[in-house]
């Protein structure tokens, strides 16, 4: 097979550009840590009442000093309806839901989490700034899908 | 003379594919004009509709009815007008096919309609539409594989005639696109087969949401293949004799489709980046094997390139740019497919942000993604597509591309163009504010939303507008098809549209690129080193089954 000496320049830098960005992505994120929202951990949709730690919704302090807030989603809002964090902080969701998909998207962030029945999606954020987020539901989930958000404050230590 | 076209069996079967695919594109766009319009809060709808009923249908008819019956259209007379007429068996399954795919599609059009399958072109669950709609899906690909067999068939008869020899490049990319699609489809079959007729007519109780999901995008990523590779061949084999020119290289050609057949389907985790169930390690193995596409991309664009030039400078062209003035730019069978080829400059530079794994948290699920696959099948192929109209129709009904028609066709594509950079620009402007798509009017009672529709591009009007030029453009175009059809003068031997198929060199082109047993198999080793572990694990780890919800 003939190749032209211009597309063999062309192809080479190509594929070399390629190596190099994949490269880069893949140690940003493995090496820092730097992966999209996920999780393993399953949960019966139809019993979050008594799964932990969607039996209490809302923010949790942990022992090493970080936070942990508990969602559950649900056509069309999210438990608990607001919520309040520390900048500064290491804060992870955890979010499932109760009967369709949605998301957990806070906007001007990186958190941009698809919340499925059945499976628990985790994220860890560290707030900057403090003031007022506006989270919305980006999944289309219903009627009400246009309506589905809420707020979360981050305030000042 | 009376002017030649393919036999007529052909050109019934084509045409009616054409006469459903545009059916569609009329509706559908219409839908997307009522789209822009509620968005702003200028339309108010009867209580009888909903936004998201209007938006099932714009997804439904225009991504997977128009492409589909039209691609089928293009191939049926391509594979005719480079193989040879169908014989008899061909024409026949070619017609049960044709017929089972418009029967799924009028079954899943009425339950969307009626407002039984509110759950948009993506169906996902546990949301749960009639099962009807689920069993109209199933009809729609079945049909389509009767038409694939069909034409495998008929490439096989070719084949044993013609021992040893290479197929023309058409039918080689034909049959490419045509193995892609089945493979691809085995996994949307599966979940609605198995998944969702079963759940939704209440035989089995509960659905396994994460894997319907994997398995749908282990179907929805191949098929944007699937809309483009018949784009392509308009681009590697129609384009070249459009312009006066040949293929650039035949071997080169036939390895992109190759290479687009084997890494365009082992790569639907990039579409699930952002959610559980999967485990980091494969989500990124999958993005690998996603960014492979580059190299037939690259590929492309350098062919496509290289003849412009080449024919460019046989007819003149100097310097270093001058060849690009020479190119036929007032015929519109050129001009539209150039344009399309631009607009896939920015949209594929998009589509590589979109699977770069952190990134795609920046727009998932945001306007962004809603503008990039509007410059992306909604213009390099949708355009391709009108640019292999404006002569396909007529070749098939024997009739002229008057004067009159070729400057309507370039104010059409032109208008396209004009609001499609309109309406695109600000849903991707909108979609990195942060503002989720599959949107009716909103502004979420909060001051951060509501700045996002301040901006000159973001504001509410500018996507109204682009939409608004874009379905009149819609309408001139339909008004083409119909006088191309119906109503334009019947052509001379001398008048009349050719299909146009570009000389290609293939005297040195590897056998080894046609033995498609090989590339079936390697592309099935590649789809079950990226699947087979973490489907495992949806199975085996699967929650309890979901119940189906009406949300709408
Ligand atoms: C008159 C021309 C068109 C207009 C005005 C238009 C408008 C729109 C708008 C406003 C949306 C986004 C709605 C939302 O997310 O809330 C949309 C979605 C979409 N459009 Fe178009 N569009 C047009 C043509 C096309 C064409 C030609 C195609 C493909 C061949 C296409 C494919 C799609 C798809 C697949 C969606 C996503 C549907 C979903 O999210 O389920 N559109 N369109
Ligand atoms: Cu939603
Ligand atoms: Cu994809």
């Amino acid at each position: 097979m003939h190749l032209h000496k211009y597309e063999k320049i062309w192809l080479t830098f190509g594929f070399a550009a390629l190596i190099i960005f994949l490269s880069v992505v893949g140690v940003s994120a493995f090496h820092q840590g730097h992966t999209p929202a996920g999780g393993l951990q399953k949960v019966d949709p139809d019993n979050l009442e008594s799964t932990p730690p969607f039996d209490k919704p809302g923010v949790h302090e942990k022992e090493d000093g970080s936070y942990e807030v508990a969602v559950v989603a649900e056509a069309f809002g999210y438990t608990p309806g607001e919520i309040q964090v520390p900048a500064g902080e290491k804060v992870t969701f955890k979010v499932t839901s109760k009967d369709v998909t949605h998301s957990f998207s806070i906007v001007d962030t990186n958190v941009n989490m698809m919340v499925v029945p059945g499976q628990v999606n985790e994220k860890t954020h560290v707030f900057r700034d403090p003031g007022k987020y506006l989270i919305v539901c980006n999944e289309y989930c219903g009627s009400g899908h246009h309506f589905m958000s809420m707020e979360i404050e981050v305030v000042d230590q | 003379m009376t002017a030649v076209s393919i036999p007529n069996p052909e050109r019934k079967l084509a045409l009616t594919n054409l006469g459903i695919a545009y059916t569609a594109f009329i509706i559908g766009t219409l839908c997307g004009l009522m789209q822009v319009f509620i968005r702003n809060d200028a339309l108010q709808l009867p209580a009888w509709l909903d936004y998201y009923q209007i938006l099932t249908a714009h997804g439904v008819l225009l991504a997977l009815i128009f492409t589909t019956f039209f691609i089928f259209g293009f191939f049926q007379s391509g594979m005719s007008r480079t193989l040879g007429a169908f014989g008899p068996k061909v024409v026949f399954w070619n017609w049960v096919g044709l017929i089972i795919t418009t029967t799924g599609t009028v079954m899943a059009t009425v339950m969307i309609v009626s407002g039984e399958a509110s759950v948009l072109y993506t169906f996902y669950a546990p949301m749960m539409a009639n099962g009807f709609f689920y069993v109209g899906l199933a009809l729609f690909v079945v049909g389509t594989w009767v038409q694939s067999f069909a034409l495998a068939g008929h490439y096989l008869v070719w084949r044993k005639a013609n021992k040893g020899e290479k197929s023309p490049l058409f039918a080689y990319m034909t049959v490419a696109t045509i193995i892609l699609w089945i493979i691809a489809c085995l996994g949307v079959v599966a979940t609605v087969l198995f998944q969702f007729i079963p759940w939704a007519f209440g035989w089995k109780e509960g659905i396994n949401v994460e894997l319907s999901r994997s398995l749908f995008w282990y179907f929805g990523h191949p098929l944007v293949y699937f809309w483009l590779l018949p784009a392509y061949i308009g681009w590697y084999v129609i384009v070249p004799k459009i312009i006066g020119g040949k293929v650039f290289s035949d071997s080169l050609a036939r390895l992109s489709f190759i290479l687009f057949i084997l890494f365009s389907i082992p790569v639907g985790f990039h579409h699930q980046l952002t959610e559980p169930g999967i485990a980091s390690f494969w989500k990124f193995l999958q993005t690998v094997l996603t960014f492979m596409v580059i190299v037939p991309s690259l590929m492309t664009a350098f062919s496509m390139f290289a003849v412009f030039e080449t024919r460019g400078r046989e007819l003149g062209g100097k310097g270093l740019f001058g060849w690009f003035r020479k190119l036929p730019w007032k015929d519109v069978r050129f001009t539209s497919i150039f344009i399309a080829m631009l607009f896939f400059i920015p949209g594929g530079a998009g589509g590589i942000i979109n699977a770069s794994f952190q990134m795609n948290e920046v727009i998932h699920n945001t306007l962004w993604v809603v503008g990039h696959f509007h410059i992306t099948v909604g213009t390099p192929v949708a355009m391709t597509f009108f640019g292999i109209t404006f002569w396909l129709i007529p070749f098939l009904t024997k009739r002229v591309f008057t004067k009159a028609l070729q400057r309507l066709a370039l104010i059409q594509i032109i208008t396209w163009s004009i609001g499609m950079v309109l309406m695109s620009t600000a849903q991707h402007v909108l979609g990195l504010f942060g503002a989720p798509r599959r949107t009716a009017y909103t502004g979420y009672q909060h001051e951060d939303a509501l700045a996002w529709f301040e901006g000159i591009i973001s504001n509410h009007v500018t996507m109204a507008v682009g939409g608004s030029i874009l379905f009149l453009s819609a309408s001139l175009l339909i008004f083409i098809v119909v006088q191309l059809a119906w109503f334009a003068p019947m052509a001379e031997s001398a008048t009349q549209e050719t299909f146009p198929i570009a000389e290609s060199d293939a005297r040195e082109t590897p056998g080894i690129l046609e033995n498609w047993t090989v590339w079936i198999g390697v592309a099935l080793v590649l789809i079950a080193v990226a699947y087979t572990i973490p489907v495992a694990d949806m199975i085996q780890h699967a929650p309890p089954g979901s119940d189906g919800f009406r949300t709408w």
